[in-house]
C-alpha cells in the first residue's frame, strides 16, 4: 500500500473503538497542567487595566504613579507596541484590541498593563494609573449601528467589497454576496413567499478555562512562552511579528486546554505578556478573570437576518434570499461572509442570493464560535422552512428531504458538492423514532438541519520507534476533543499495534513543523492525514530494515498486522518479524525509526446534520424545558465513536443554551452586564436532557480512513430546532434568539391580544 | 485587614460597636467572599460568627423554633422537625446556590444581605418570622417583613447582629409553600418569588393566610390583602384568580438583565396561585 493509498471497503482493528483516553486519568486528578497551572523562576504577576467606557477617545495616560510603586517591574501601554513596518491590517487590529491606542472602543478594552512581584501590587498600580478619556456616542445594536446618525465607530471605515468603492465612511466594514440564478423570477414561480426578520444575540463559548500565559522574553532576543492556545504554533508567528522576533527563536507551548470552540484561536493577551517580560526582563504570568473573558475575549457576533423564500404548492423551493448582518465588534471581520455562504448550503436551490454585511459597533471584537456565523444563519432559514411547509400543509421533513442538496448540487457558496450526507441525515431522521414519539400537553417537537464547511490545511507529525517496539507519535494540533485518543488508535491501526503501545504528544513549536489550528473541525481530519503518512513512511524503513536483517530483497518484504513479512523464494525461511524484533536490531541497522510527514490536507469534506428537539413551554410563565433531542449527524468515519458523540452532545448543548438563555446584555451607558456565570446563563447539567445520537459514516473520499471533522457541525441546527419546538408548542412563531421566558410569554400574550 | 472570631454574642456586639472602617460579619461567607474576590469591598475587619455557641443550632422551643444565625441552610434542610412544621421555609432555604453553597450559607446572612431576590426572605415573611437582634443597647424582636429597608440596605443600627431567626409553633391543618422563578432549573437567582402560609379551619375553610413576594419590590414585601381575600372560604378559582391580581397590582418591579416588569408582574400571580395551591393541599386540604 502506498502512502496515499485512499480508503476502500477497509475494515477497521483499532479504528471506530472506545478505550479510554490517555490523558484522561491526569485530567479527572488535577495532575493534568492548564494554562495557569506553570510557573517560571522569578515569574511576575501581570495585571490589564481596562476601559469603563462603552465608548471613548484616550487623551492622556499618566503610568508614572504606578511605575513609583514599590513591587512594579513594568507598565506597558499601547506606546510600547511597535507597530512600524507592520502592514497586515489584521495583525494590527489584534494589536490595537490587545491595547487600546487612540480609543477604547468597547466597555472592557485594554489600556495599559502592569507586571508587579504579587497580584496585590498590580492591582494597587492600576488604581494609580490615570487615564484621561473623553466619552463618545457609542453603539451596540446591530441594527441601530447601520442606521443614518448612528456614532462613527472608524472613520476610515469604507465599507470592502462594494464596486466602486464608497467614500463616504460607514460602520458596515464588509460586504459579500454570494449565490446563482435569478431570484426575482424565481419568487415569481411560487405559490407562497414569506419574508422575515430573525434576530440572535451576542454569545460566548463560555470555555470554563480562562485565558492564561507565562511569557518570558531574555535579553538575547530568545523567548519561551506557555499558553492556553488552541493554536501554539499559529500564536507564535503571530507574536513573534507583533514583538519583532524571529519565529524560530520564540519557543511557544501549549498547555492543556479546558476548552475553547474557537475562542482560543485568537489573541487577546499574549502579546502583552510578552512585552510586560521583555521591558521587565522577568517572567510574567497574565491570566484572565472570568469578567475579562466576558469583556474583551471574543464572543460571536450578534445578528440581524432577513430571509425571503418562495415555495410551490407541492413544496418546491423556486428562490431563496438573505441579507444577514453581523455584528463583528470595533474591527472588521469576514463573519457574515461565513453566515452568507452556509445559509442556504442544505438546499439544491436553482434561484438564490445571500448579502453579508459586517457590521462595527462597540462590543469586543468577536472570533470564532463553533461552526462561526452558521448557527444564526439557520436559525433564520431553518425557522422559515418549517414556516413555509406550515403553509403548504406539508411536513417539514419531507419538505427538506425533497429540497436536500445531493451530490452534484451546485451549493448556494459556489461549488458542486461530491457525496454529502444532507440527504441520510434526513431519511435517519424520517426513521427515527424520535419522530413518531407521542408528545404531552404544551409539547412541540422541532427539527432543524444544519451544515459546516470542515478545514484541511497545514499539519506535521513524526512517528518515532522507540527501542523496545512501542511508538510515539509527536503531533501539532492541540487536544481539546480527544484528539490523542483519536491519533493513538490511528497509528495504532496503521502499524498494527495495540492502542496502548501507543503514546500520542503534543509538541511544541520547537519540536515540529508549522502546524494550524485545532479549529475548522479540522484537528483529527488533518493531523491523521500526517500521522498515517508517517506510520507508512516507518512501515518503508521498517521493511527496508527487514530485508537488511534478513538479507533478501526489498520487494519481497511485505507488511501485515504489526510484522514484516518475508515473501518470495526466501519467504518460508524468515519467521514475520514484529516491530520490536526490527527496533531491537535498529543499532545495526540504521539507526532509530522514524517517519516524518508534513502535509497541507485538502479535501475536508463538508458535513451535515440534522436535529429533533421536543420542548415544553409553561404557557403561565414561559418556562422551556427541554424534554428530548436527538441528533444525527455524518461523521465520514468516527475514528473514536464516544468522542463523536461527545461533540455531538457538546455542540447541542451549547446550541440550546444560546437558544434559550445566553446572551450579552448591555446596560443604555454601553457596558455589559452580565459579564459572569451567574446572569451570563449556560446550561447546568439538570438543564438538559440525555442528547441521543446517531452517527452517520458517508467516508470522505480525501481521507485514507474516510474521516470528516466532526467538531463544529453539532452547533448550527439547535437553535432553529428549538425554534420551531417552541413555536410549534405555542403556536406562535418565535423570531428573536435567546427565547428567554420574559420574550416567550411576551410573544403568547401579544398573540391572545391580537387574537 | 483584621479578622475577628469572638465566642459570645455579647463580645461580637462589642466588636462590631468599636470597630472601625469598614467592618462585615462573616457567617457562611457565600456573599461576602463573592464580593471580596471580585474586589467589590475592602474590609478593614471581618468578625466571624460561627463560633459563637447559640448561633450554631437550631432549638425547638415553647413558642416554635429557634434558628442560630450560623445555622447552615443544609442544617435546616436536615433538621426533620423543621421540615414539617416549615415546609415552605427550608424549601426556600435549600434553593439557595448549589450542595455547596448549601453547606455554608445562613438564612440570617440571606436576611442581612437583603438583596430583594433572597430566596428564605419572602417565606420567612409569610412564616411571620421574626429577627432576633441584638445591639449595644439590648435585645430587639424585628419582623422579618420590617427588616430589610431598600435594596442592600437593613434596619441594623451600629453595634446591632442578628442572633436569630424566630419562627412561630405550628398546629395540625398549617403549611407552607415557596416557588421561585428562575431561567434554569438551579443555582439561579429569582426573578420572581412567591411564598404563600396557610392556617386552614374544619371542611378545608381557610382562616389565616400570609403571602409574600420576592424579586417584585426593593424588598421582599407582604401582600397584607391575601389575607381578606383567601380567608373564610376554601381556595376556589375565584379566589385565587383574585390572589393573582391583588399580587400582581402589589408589583413595583423593574426591568433589568433578569426580567422585565411585565414578566415579573404577571408571574407574581401565577407563582402566589401555585404556592397557594401547594400550601392548601399540604396543609390537608383538598382542591
Amino acid at each position: 500500500m502506498g502512502i496515499d493509498t485512499p480508503m476502500k471497503d477497509r475494515v477497521f482493528k483499532s479504528v471506530g473503538t472506545r478505550p479510554t483516553r490517555p490523558d484522561g486519568i491526569d485530567k479527572v486528578t488535577g495532575r493534568a497542567r492548564y494554562g495557569a497551572d506553570f510557573n517560571m523562576p522569578g515569574q511576575l504577576h501581570g495585571s490589564i487595566l481596562r476601559s469603563p467606557h462603552a465608548h471613548a477617545s484616550i487623551k492622556s495616560i499618566d503610568t508614572t504613579k504606578a511605575e513609583k510603586l514599590k513591587g512594579v517591574k513594568a507598565v506597558v501601554t499601547s506606546k510600547d507596541f511597535k507597530t512600524k513596518g507592520i502592514t497586515d491590517p489584521d495583525l494590527l487590529d489584534i494589536i490595537d484590541n490587545c491595547m487600546a491606542s487612540k480609543t477604547a472602543y468597547y466597555d472592557g478594552h485594554a489600556v495599559a498593563a502592569v507586571a508587579a512581584v504579587d497580584a496585590k501590587t498590580a492591582r494597587a498600580a492600576l488604581k494609580l494609573i490615570k487615564v484621561v478619556y473623553k466619552k463618545l456616542k457609542h453603539v451596540t445594536d446591530v441594527d441601530e449601528a447601520m442606521s443614518p446618525g448612528a456614532p462613527l465607530i472608524n472613520k476610515k471605515c469604507f465599507t470592502q467589497g462594494v464596486e466602486p468603492a464608497p467614500t463616504k465612511a460607514s460602520n458596515i466594514a464588509v460586504r459579500s454576496e454570494f449565490g446563482h440564478g435569478n431570484v426575482s423570477e424565481g419568487f415569481q414561480q411560487a405559490d407562497i413567499v414569506i419574508k422575515r426578520t430573525y434576530k440572535t444575540g451576542q454569545s460566548h463559548q463560555g470555555y470554563i478555562e480562562p485565558h492564561a500565559c507565562v511569557a518570558s522574553i531574555s535579553p538575547d532576543g530568545s523567548g519561551e512562552m506557555w499558553v492556553c492556545t488552541q493554536g501554539h504554533f499559529v500564536f507564535r508567528q503571530q507574536c513573534a511579528e507583533i514583538l519583532g522576533l524571529d519565529a524560530a527563536k520564540l519557543r511557544v507551548t501549549s498547555s492543556e486546554i479546558g476548552g475553547g470552540f474557537g475562542g482560543k484561536t485568537h489573541l487577546w493577551l499574549e502579546p502583552v505578556a510578552l512585552l510586560l517580560s521583555r521591558k521587565a526582563n522577568r517572567p510574567v504570568k497574565l491570566v484572565m478573570s472570568r469578567e475579562d473573558v466576558f469583556r474583551a475575549s471574543g464572543p460571536t457576533s450578534t445578528t440581524s437576518i432577513d430571509v425571503k423564500m418562495g415555495v410551490t404548492k407541492d413544496g418546491v423551493i423556486t428562490a431563496a434570499e438573505a441579507e444577514l448582518r453581523y455584528a463583528s465588534g470595533p474591527y472588521a471581520g469576514a463573519w457574515a461572509s461565513y453566515g452568507a455562504m452556509t445559509s442556504f448550503a442544505c438546499y439544491d436551490l436553482k434561484n438564490v442570493k445571500t448579502v453579508g454585511l459586517d457590521i462595527l459597533v462597540n462590543r469586543p471584537k468577536t472570533t470564532a464560535y463553533r461552526a462561526p456565523s452558521a448557527p444564526m444563519a439557520a436559525f433564520a432559514v431553518e425557522s422559515m422552512i418549517d414556516e413555509l411547509a406550515d403553509r403548504i400543509d406539508m411536513d417539514a421533513i419531507d419538505l427538506r428531504i425533497k429540497n436536500a442538496a445531493k451530490e452534484g448540487t451546485r451549493s448556494s457558496y459556489g461549488p458542486v458538492y461530491g457525496p454529502i450526507g444532507i440527504g441520510a441525515t434526513l431519511d435517519a431522521a424520517k426513521k427515527h423514532p424520535h419522530m413518531k414519539a407521542p408528545l404531552g400537553p404544551n409539547q412541540g417537537r422541532g427539527m432543524a438541519c444544519g451544515f459546516w464547511f470542515n478545514f484541511g490545511g497545514q499539519s506535521c507529525t513524526d512517528l518515532n520507534i522507540s527501542p523496545d517496539g512501542t511508538a510515539t507519535l509527536t503531533f501539532g494540533t492541540i487536544d481539546v476533543g480527544g484528539a490523542r485518543a483519536s491519533m493513538s488508535l490511528v497509528v495504532a491501526e496503521e502499524l498494527g499495534i495495540p492502542y496502548d503501545k501507543v503514546k500520542a504528544v503534543i509538541a511544541d513549536t520547537g519540536s515540529l513543523g508549522h502546524n494550524e489550528m485545532t479549529d475548522g473541525s479540522r484537528g483529527t481530519f488533518a493531523s491523521s492525514m500526517s500521522a498515517i503518512r508517517s506510520c507508512r513512511l516507518a512501515i518503508d524503513d521498517m521493511r527496508q530494515r527487514a530485508a537488511t536483517m534478513w538479507d533478501i530483497d526489498l520487494d519481497d518484504v511485505t507488511w501485515e498486522n504489526g510484522h514484516a513479512h518475508a515473501g518470495g523464494s526466501s519467504g518460508s525461511n524468515h519467521a514475520p518479524l514484529s516491530i520490536a524484533d526490527i527496533a531491537a536490531r535498529a543499532h545495526k541497522t540504521g539507526g532509530p525509526i522514524a517517519g516524518h510527514a508534513q502535509i497541507v490536507a485538502d479535501g475536508a469534506g463538508v458535513s451535515f446534520a440534522t436535529h429533533i428537539c421536543d420542548i415544553e413551554v409553561d404557557p403561565d410563565t414561559g418556562q422551556t424545558r427541554v424534554v428530548r433531542y436527538t441528533v444525527i449527524q455524518d461523521a465520514g468515519k468516527a475514528v473514536h465513536p464516544t468522542y463523536v458523540e461527545g461533540q455531538f452532545q457538546g455542540g447541542a448543548a451549547q446550541g440550546i443554551g444560546w437558544a434559550l438563555n445566553e446572551e450579552y446584555i448591555y446596560g443604555k451607558d454601553g457596558r455589559l452586564e452580565n459579564p459572569g456565570f451567574l446572569d451570563y446563563r449556560i446550561p447546568v447539567c439538570s438543564d438538559l436532557p440525555m442528547i441521543d445520537t446517531q452517527i452517520l459514516e458517508i467516508p470522505n473520499p480525501n481521507h485514507p480512513y474516510g474521516i470528516r471533522g466532526v467538531g463544529e457541525t453539532s452547533i448550527v441546527p439547535p437553535l432553529a430546532a428549538i425554534g420551531n419546538a417552541v413555536s410549534n408548542a405555542t403556536h406562535v412563531r418565535m423570531t428573536q434568539v435567546p427565547m428567554s421566558a420574559p420574550r416567550i410569554l411576551s410573544a403568547i400574550h401579544a398573540n391572545k391580544d391580537s387574537d | 485587614m483584621q479578622y475577628l472570631a469572638p465566642e459570645k454574642t455579647a463580645d461580637a456586639v462589642k466588636l462590631l460597636a468599636k470597630s472601625k472602617g469598614q467592618v462585615h460579619l462573616l457567617a457562611g461567607g457565600s456573599d461576602l467572599l463573592v464580593r471580596m474576590k471580585g474586589g467589590y469591598i475592602e474590609p478593614d475587619v471581618i468578625i466571624d460568627i460561627k463560633r459563637i455557641k447559640p448561633m450554631q443550632d437550631i432549638k425547638k422551643t415553647a413558642t416554635g423554633f429557634n434558628i442560630g444565625a450560623a445555622v447552615s441552610c443544609a442544617q435546616m434542610g436536615d433538621h426533620k422537625a423543621l421540615r414539617r412544621a416549615w415546609p415552605g421555609v427550608v424549601e426556600a432555604a435549600n434553593l439557595i446556590g448549589s450542595d455547596q453553597i448549601q453547606g455554608r450559607c445562613t438564612v440570617a446572612g440571606n436576611l442581612c444581605n437583603a438583596s430583594p431576590a433572597a430566596d428564605s426572605v419572602p417565606a420567612l415573611i409569610a412564616a411571620k418570622a421574626v429577627a432576633i437582634v441584638k445591639g449595644p443597647k439590648g435585645t430587639r424582636r424585628v419582623p422579618v417583613e420590617n427588616f430589610a429597608t431598600a435594596p442592600g440596605k437593613t434596619c441594623l443600627k451600629k453595634g446591632e447582629i442578628v442572633e436569630s431567626i424566630q419562627l412561630p409553633k405550628r398546629a395540625a391543618k398549617m403549611a407552607d409553600a415557596y416557588l421561585r422563578f428562575i431561567p434554569r432549573t438551579e443555582m439561579d437567582i429569582a426573578v420572581v418569588s412567591a411564598a404563600v402560609n396557610l392556617t386552614l379551619g374544619p371542611r378545608g375553610v381557610i382562616t389565616a393566610a400570609r403571602v409574600a413576594l420576592g424579586a417584585v419590590a426593593p424588598t421582599a414585601i407582604l401582600i397584607p390583602e391575601a389575607n381578606k381575600i383567601l380567608k373564610g372560604d376554601k381556595l376556589t378559582e375565584e379566589s385565587l384568580e383574585s390572589l393573582a391580581e391583588v399580587c400582581s397590582a402589589a408589583c413595583k418591579p423593574i426591568n433589568d438583565k433578569r426580567g422585565t416588569i411585565d414578566f415579573r408582574t404577571h408571574v407574581a400571580g401565577v407563582l402566589a396561585t401555585r404556592a397557594a395551591r401547594l400550601a392548601y393541599t399540604r396543609a390537608g386540604g383538598k382542591l
